[in-house]
């Protein structure tokens, strides 16, 4: 452990209010939010581990010595792609939840669920 | 080209799924569907054949040779998984003939074909890769068509069920990206081979087993294991028939596979089952999992919801065969995993089939009319004997299998959970039973027909249950031939 | 203390509150204005931790894409949260802290930050793809490098993955289901705006197809380029409306864009392993291999990244935009 720890303990914490958010909302959007709180903290993590002290970025130039590390990189372009994927698909869902519910509060749509069924039997 | 057959098994589905949307008409889908399916299955049987007589294979993807580039990896511990997945595709393929005409719309149909299509080239590839990240590239690609799948369920509950299975699976797979981001902090690499080599380096490092820790409890939920298993019920449930057919045999059963795959050839067995109590607690939650959820089984009042509890149980059965980590143990895993694909897939198919010709599949509909359907109830009776384990069906086998594993390795208190489960699943079997032949029907409207190629596919597959209990030879040298491969290390 | 230690940490803790006021808002509106924000502040991260690649996608992913699909559906749904119960948090606060602590107790074995030392820059594959690659391949964007030769498939993945995100809106929100459809968004009276944008519309496409062929030497590549040329296009329909928008390009063209450029990468897949190769090894497109073939590779998978991510990022934004209020 080292002075340089403070930031994955700063990342930590970011990733922990996105993924208690996650857990705790029960409106879907506000989830949808935590979530992409949760993976950007990961991302950002991910990106720390390549950095090299005073390197620059990994495009290769006669002028520069030291680079970070390009894999992290690759990783986590391919990792932002999928999560925006992932957040559109939640939204379209959320969105076709509140036509048929009229509601985005995951409490309200279990009440309105248990009304329909005790009508119905 | 048999050369390029590794990357061809995941290829031909994933390339068929853009011509499903080109194509536009339903059959043409269908068709394409069918193709993908029938190719993969080739592939799957052929490599299947290479490997058992020449050895594991390697393909370099790109021509760049591991850990630069990414590798596909084909040896005895997957072939089973391959045979799976691409013979459910094929089953629910001949089986969305009739059944999807029937639950979704003229236009949206070859959309669903294309998710079909992508889920299983996810699953596929997931299955193959032998690179971490790749495979959590494959998770998503699965997972997000699944979500969409189960979108498209006719109840409007299918769509908060795909919220829920969406926000949980992707918490999930990004619990998988923290540990191989700990893993990759410490070793530099993302080839499971190279990562297998350098941890065993780094043994006593606190990153290490965090990193394990993560990606086990991400897999855990991708592979609904108790009590992760949240998403399960309302995404088999809610989801349509084709659908929760193909899945039931599938998703958690290709989840589970890589949680071996990591645990044997990645991490190690001394690590996993020796410096860390990852065994004792697979066993805790999988002898939990067989009680608890076929409890819960006993008190639904819908026949999917009902089959989807029995599966979490089920899952606890193949979790524990994992957990004791001793060759009997992953053999029976894999046996089970292999019989419990065919027999769950029958009865959801057969549950598909109950909705089709009754427009419900609600316990209460089903009274009284095992006299009417007798064909369709003993379809599910012979396959539900196989979830109960009764001889001679092949839910037996693997049972019997686990067994002997349990009381080799002398876990008694999870022998005693599997015989509880067992005796819930009569119990929930048996209601079934008592419901259709014992109740007064309901209604006297006559149940409507039903399409062929259903009931065609939930014949094939009650019969290859049977067969696979009568004479077990083939699944089994495939489990052993698994379970050999992890636990050498082949590969 | 460094300045950069400085900035870093600044920047690490704006980010931090601005998730902790998130996570307070019931405003969701706010709420998504500050996520836009908090990507802002990561972008600037990534570039300070010299990923300029990754700085340039989450801009325009996180503070353009994500934002504008966020408030898309909040104008159809409600915009404000209702309380949290009480009983919901006891759950939370426990997987985070076991979550939460079993970071802490991996990070004591972590590597330091920046180090140059780490079992991440020792490892052979630092050497192969910061210099070997040059040899090999002669994109001095080494991600590029990686991103389009040596990790290809996870590329192609990440493609297949937006096609199914794309297929998925269009499937839940598209022209197929039942909803009513609206054709004119609120920004259409502003004289200004539509005479600016229609200004500036000619450079953002250029600027599209700028980064789609620069990404071999600077910071860009197809995925970059597909979600700018999809912003041009949400600018002209929030501007000039989406029905003039759609006859630009029409839905049609846009679905058989979509499985086009997927299409296209696969194929490229296939030529190359009916060319004697594996599957995407671009040494066998041109007899005489080396870097040349590779660029002709790598600008093939670039191309048609941006094809089909710019397809479905409009088709997206079409799906979400053209859906009427059901209140």
């Amino acid at each position: 452990m080292s002075g340089t720890h403070y930031v994955y303990w700063l990342l930590f914490a970011l990733m922990m209010i996105g993924l208690y958010v996650v857990i705790s909302h029960g409106n879907l959007l506000k989830k949808m939010i935590g979530l992409t709180l949760f993976q950007v903290s990961v991302f950002l993590f991910f990106i720390s581990l390549g950095k090299v002290e005073d390197g620059s970025a990994p495009i290769i130039s006669p002028e520069v010595e030291t680079y970070s590390h390009p894999l992290p990189q690759v990783l986590i372009l391919t990792a932002i792609v999928v999560g925006v994927a992932t957040l559109a698909v939640g939204l379209a869902l959320a969105v076709r939840i509140f036509e048929a519910y009229g509601t985005v509060e995951e409490q309200d749509m279990q009440e309105r669920d248990e009304d329909r069924h005790g009508a119905a039997s | 080209m048999i050369a390029n057959l590794p990357v061809l098994q995941v290829l031909i589905p994933l390339g068929c799924a853009p011509l499903c949307v080109l194509l536009r008409r339903r059959s043409l889908a269908w068709l394409v569907f069918l193709m993908a399916a029938l190719g993969s299955l080739a592939c799957a049987a052929v490599l299947a054949r290479q490997v058992a007589a020449h050895g594991p294979l390697h393909y370099a993807v790109g021509g760049w040779a591991p850990p630069y580039g990414i590798e596909f990896v084909v040896a005895g511990y997957n072939t089973p998984v391959l045979l799976v997945v691409s013979g459910a595709a094929v089953a629910a393929a001949v089986y969305s003939l009739g059944s999807v005409r029937t639950e979704i719309d003229d236009r949206r149909a070859p959309l669903l074909y294309t998710f079909l299509c992508l889920t299983l080239g996810g699953l596929l590839g997931l299955t193959v890769t032998g690179d971490v990240f790749n495979a959590f590239v494959f998770l998503e690609i699965s997972s997000l068509s699944t979500y969409a799948m189960v979108a498209l369920g006719p109840r409007r509950r299918a769509l908060p069920a795909a919220f829920r299975y969406l926000v949980i699976g992707t918490v999930g797979a990004t619990f998988v990206l923290i540990g191989i981001g700990l893993a990759y902090a410490v070793t530099g690499t993302l080839n499971m081979a190279d990562l297998a080599a350098r941890l065993a380096a780094a043994d006593s490092d606190r990153a290490l087993y965090a990193a394990a820790v993560f990606v086990f409890v991400g897999l855990a939920v991708k592979a609904a294991v108790f009590p992760l298993h949240a998403w399960l019920p309302g995404a088999y449930g809610e989801a349509p028939s084709t659908v929760s057919t193909f899945l039931a045999a599938t998703s958690t059963k290709v989840a589970l596979y890589v949680l071996c795959r990591l645990t044997f050839t990645v991490f190690g067995a001394g690590l996993v089952f020796g410096t860390m109590p990852v065994g004792r607690i697979g066993l805790l939650a999988g002898g939990l999992a067989a009680v608890a959820a076929s409890a819960v089984a006993c008190f639904q009042t819908d026949l999917k919801y009902l089959l989807a509890w029995s599966s979490i149980a089920q899952i606890g059965y193949i979790l524990a065969g994992i957990s004791l980590g001793t060759a009997a143990g992953v053999s029976a895993a894999y046996l089970h995993l292999i019989n419990h694909a065919v027999i769950k897939a029958s009865l959801f198919a057969a549950a598909g089939l109950v909705l089709v010709r009754l427009g419900s599949v609600q316990l209460s509909a089903l009274a009284g009319l095992g006299r009417r359907m007798p064909w369709t109830f003993a379809a599910i009776v012979i396959a539900g004997l196989g979830l109960v384990g009764v001889p001679p069906t092949a839910g037996f086998a693997g049972k019997w299998a686990l067994a002997s594993a349990l009381i080799e390795a002398g876990q008694w208190p999870v022998l005693v959970a599997m015989l509880v489960s067992s005796l819930l699943a009569l119990g929930y079997i048996g209601r079934i039973v008592e419901t259709a032949w014992f109740r007064e029907p309901a209604s006297v409207a006559e149940p409507s027909g039903a399409p062929a190629s259903m009931t065609a596919v939930v014949w094939v597959l009650v019969a290859v249950s049977v067969v696979f209990g009568l004479d077990a030879a083939l699944p089994a040298s495939l489990a052993e031939s698994a379970a050999e491969a992890l636990l050498n290390g082949g590969g | 203390m460094t300045t950069f230690t400085v900035i870093n940490f600044t920047l690490l803790t704006i980010l931090t509150v601005t998730a902790l006021v998130i996570a307070r808002l019931r405003a969701l509106y706010e709420a998504a204005m500050l996520t836009a924000l908090s990507s802002l502040v990561t972008a600037s991260l990534f570039v300070l931790m010299d990923a300029v690649d990754v700085a340039f996608t989450e801009a325009a992913v996180g503070v353009g894409i994500s934002t504008v699909l966020l408030l898309g559906v909040l104008a159809l749904t409600r915009s404000r949260e209702a309380v949290t119960p009480r009983h919901r948090h006891l759950p939370a606060i426990a997987v985070t802290a076991l979550t939460g602590g079993l970071l802490v107790y991996a990070a004591q074995d972590l590597p330091a930050f920046g180090s140059a030392d780490s079992p991440v820059q020792r490892h052979p594959v630092t050497e192969v793809y910061l210099h070997q690659s040059q040899k090999e391949i002669g994109v001095p964007n080494t991600v590029t490098a990686v991103l389009a030769s040596y990790r290809a498939l996870d590329t192609l993945g990440e493609l297949v993955v937006v096609f199914a995100a794309g297929t998925a809106v269009l499937l839940l929100l598209g022209p197929l289901t039942h909803g009513k459809r609206r054709q004119n968004l609120d920004l259409m009276e502003y004289k200004v705006l539509r005479v600016v944008s229609s200004l500036l519309m000619p450079f953002v496409l250029v600027f599209a197809l700028y980064v789609l062929f620069h990404g071999d030497f600077g910071p860009g590549g197809g995925f970059q380029a597909g979600v700018i040329f999809a912003t041009g296009f949400v600018l002209h329909g929030l501007v000039f409306g989406l029905d003039k928008s759609q006859r630009v390009l029409p839905p049609a063209a846009l679905g058989s864009l979509v499985p086009l450029g997927l299409g296209l990468f696969v194929g490229l897949g296939v030529v190359t392993m009916l060319l004697g190769g594996s599957f995407l090894d671009y040494g066998t497109l041109l007899p005489t291999g080396g870097p040349a073939a590779q660029h002709l590779g790598i600008l093939t998978v670039e191309v048609a990244i941006g094809i089909t991510v710019a397809a479905v990022m409009t088709s997206i934004f079409f799906a979400f935009a053209g859906r009427r209020p059901t209140r």
